[in-house]
């Protein structure tokens, strides 16, 4: 109970209305009252749906929303939901909402989340994000069952996604955190997932909350300390991942929320990875992947410009965090034209592994190593876009594994860089 | 005369030796404290260099361009200067504590300006470390941001940043050591005023479609090409 001082005391006085829970869905919104209505009300029926019999609670974290999310949340009838799914349904559903800051923060929003899971003792726990407009009450049985039912501890979960759609996740995030972990993870950064009150809590015992400092992705650093705690993980198939709008300036937030956390992560788990060799796959229920191949206009030549002006910039900030075979290769290839360009696996896994060694040894501000990475990743996605232009979903599927390989049979020289050597 | 001459010269000898034993337990001691200096001096460089490498110092002088400017100096590394500066000056002034002691008039005026001046110059020392640390990381961060906004002359934007910090940080580094305090700050305001001006005009005048370009980017974040020139990256 040592998180009670994290929640107000009116939510904790609603949460002790609410009293014990078996089932916890934590929605953290900010300005959401566009789509909070109906991804609450699928909520609601999956639960019913799902676990009509257990105590379960739906927990709003907000970040200051101004236009009424929280107010909707809380006004959200469930009788109309109820109808749907009568004489199936025994228990009451409480939906409680708290304003945990002035302004949005997803470590706040989670940590709350967390700790009302703690002091209800909630058994299974799942979080859902508010701009999963495309939501379906089998996401909430997806999420929650393998936790309730089959003690899981994590449940991450895989999307139908566009051949170049999650394309940070399918050259890094998942490449790497399968070599570094072992484990093929396909999402270890997830903005939907289940959790055991048992990792929860574990998780935020943890003393990074008052020492770290306000930090982006937690969520990744929770999927990790599963991975290296041995908690029981698995994934599970969703469905149709929301497709995002697109910008540029969403490539450095999106790595610092993820690359950072990553790299971050590897300083305190050496013990554990520098251990692991090779990988082992992940109990998945559904398929592990499922590629939509329609067309989508993308601006390669732009991604092709960013690449080799960066290389061309910041050559100065490489040079402390490349070594120089490394970055004469880099060099080279910004050097072709966009039909002999190409960034191979090969390389793209050294310079990756560069940066985290470099990150691991802080040779300069942290951030700016995140920073220097991005165009560096726009060159890569360029090969990745030309690799699979006229790809299906296996050609797809098969440059993928093709790049994780690689990043295991690199994950040596990884070790002998973060031991000591440049 | 003999006598007289040998009178004179006994008496001036007589002066001399009854001077240099009045002198010579003087020098004795300021030789002492000048050994003790260098002893302690010496000490004191062994304790800062090792908790200097301790601290990865070195690396933090390389990350803020001190490092290189050593290097074009041909300098030791800064570890070793630091410490070896704190050497001499620790060991300089027992030595002109010793010569103190011997009680030589006019002497006096000049090692207590020579102490007063201590703090000064340490000031001055961590002004220009940390101000071309800032110099480095500012100028840094600019040409990342510059670079990922996609941003033209990314390069000079960062120099130009790195530039006008400097050159706050040496015209402090003066006026703290009160060296030329009217010219320095002279010719800091022409240097920043024509800076600031050059910079007003280029981007006026000169780069009227660029500043369009970068007030469009900053403010009209809904343009649509924009959002579908690069693929979700998660």
């Amino acid at each position: 109970m040592a998180e009670e001082s994290v929640l107000t005391d009116d939510f904790i006085r609603q949460l002790m209305n609410v009293g014990e829970v078996d089932i916890l869905v934590g929605l953290a919104t900010d300005n959401n009252a566009g789509t909070v209505g109906p991804i609450l009300r699928t909520i609601q029926a999956g639960i019913l749906k799902s676990f009509p019999r257990e105590r379960a609670v739906i927990i709003n974290a907000d970040g200051g929303s101004r236009d009424g999310t929280p107010e909707l949340v809380t006004g959200a009838s469930v009788d109309d939901v109820r109808r749907a799914y009568s004489g199936q349904t025994l228990r009451t559903l409480h939906s409680v909402s708290t304003r945990y800051a002035a302004s949005p923060s997803s470590e706040a929003a989670l940590r709350t989340i967390l700790a009302a899971a703690e002091l209800l003792r909630a058994k299974a726990c799942a979080v859902i994000s508010p701009e999963s407009t495309n939501i379906e009450p089998e996401w909430i049985s997806r999420l929650l069952r393998p936790v309730y039912h089959e003690n899981f501890d994590l449940v991450t979960p895989i999307y139908r996604r566009h051949k170049f759609e999650g394309l940070l996740m399918r050259n890094l995030l998942y490449p790497m955190t399968r070599a570094v972990y072992g484990r093929r993870l396909r999402e270890p950064y997830a903005s939907e997932f289940g959790f055991s009150g048992r990792l929860g809590n574990d998780f935020l015992a943890r003393d990074i909350w008052e020492h770290d400092g306000a930090r982006l992705g937690r969520e990744m650093e929770l999927v990790i300390s599963a991975i290296t705690g041995n908690y029981r993980i698995c994934q599970t198939f969703l469905g149709t991942k929301e497709r995002v709008e697109r910008r540029g300036a969403d490539l450095v937030p999106a790595m610092r929320q993820t690359v950072a956390v990553l790299f971050s992560a590897m300083d305190t788990t050496f013990s554990f990875w520098s251990n692991t060799h090779g990988s082992q796959a992940i109990p998945t229920t559904g398929p592990e992947s499922d590629v939509a191949l329609e067309h989508l206009r993308i601006n390669r030549k732009r991604l092709k410009q960013m690449f080799s002006d960066g290389v061309a910039e910041l050559e100065p900030v490489f040079e402390s965090i490349l070594s120089a075979s490394t970055l004469s290769a880099l060099q080279h290839i910004a050097s072709l034209g966009e039909e002999e360009f190409r960034y191979p696996a090969e390389l793209w896994s050294r310079t990756v592994y560069e940066f985290a060694a470099s990150y691991h040894k802080s040779v300069i501000s942290r951030d700016h190593i995140i920073q220097a990475l991005a165009p560096l990743y726009r060159g890569r996605i360029f090969t990745f876009l030309v690799e699979n232009r006229s790809g299906s979903a296996e050609d797809v599927e098969s440059n993928i594994e093709n790049l994780c390989c690689e990043f295991e049979r690199s994950k040596p020289y990884l070790l002998e860089l973060c031991s000591g050597g440049k | 005369m003999r006598e007289i001459i040998w009178a004179e010269l006994t008496q001036a000898t007589q002066e001399i030796v009854r001077e240099f034993a009045h002198l010579l337990p003087r020098l004795i001691v300021m030789l002492i404290i000048a050994f003790a200096g260098w002893v302690i001096a010496y000490l004191l460089k062994w304790i800062l260099r090792s908790v200097l490498r301790l601290a990865k110092f070195d690396r933090l002088s390389e990350n803020s361009g001190a490092s290189q400017l050593l290097n074009r100096a041909d300098l030791p590394p800064s570890t070793e200067l630091l410490s070896r500066f704190v050497f001499w000056v620790a060991w300089l002034g027992f030595i002109l504590i010793g010569i103190s002691v011997l009680g030589i008039g006019g002497l006096q005026q000049h090692i207590a300006r020579f102490f007063l001046f201590l703090p000064r110059l340490f000031v001055a020392m961590f002004t220009i470390f940390f101000g071309l640390l800032a110099a480095s990381f500012f100028s840094r961060a600019a040409l990342l941001a510059a670079v990922n906004a996609n941003l033209p002359s990314s390069r000079l934007l960062s120099v130009s940043i790195r530039t006008m910090i400097t050159i706050f940080v040496v015209s402090m580094v003066f006026e703290e050591l009160g060296l030329a305090e009217q010219t320095t700050r002279l010719a800091f305001g022409i240097a920043f005023g024509a800076l600031m001006l050059g910079f007003a005009i280029a981007f006026g005048l000169g780069g009227r479609g660029l500043a369009r370009q970068f007030l469009e980017r900053r403010f009209v974040r809904e343009k649509k090409s924009e959002k579908e020139d690069e693929p979700s990256p998660l």
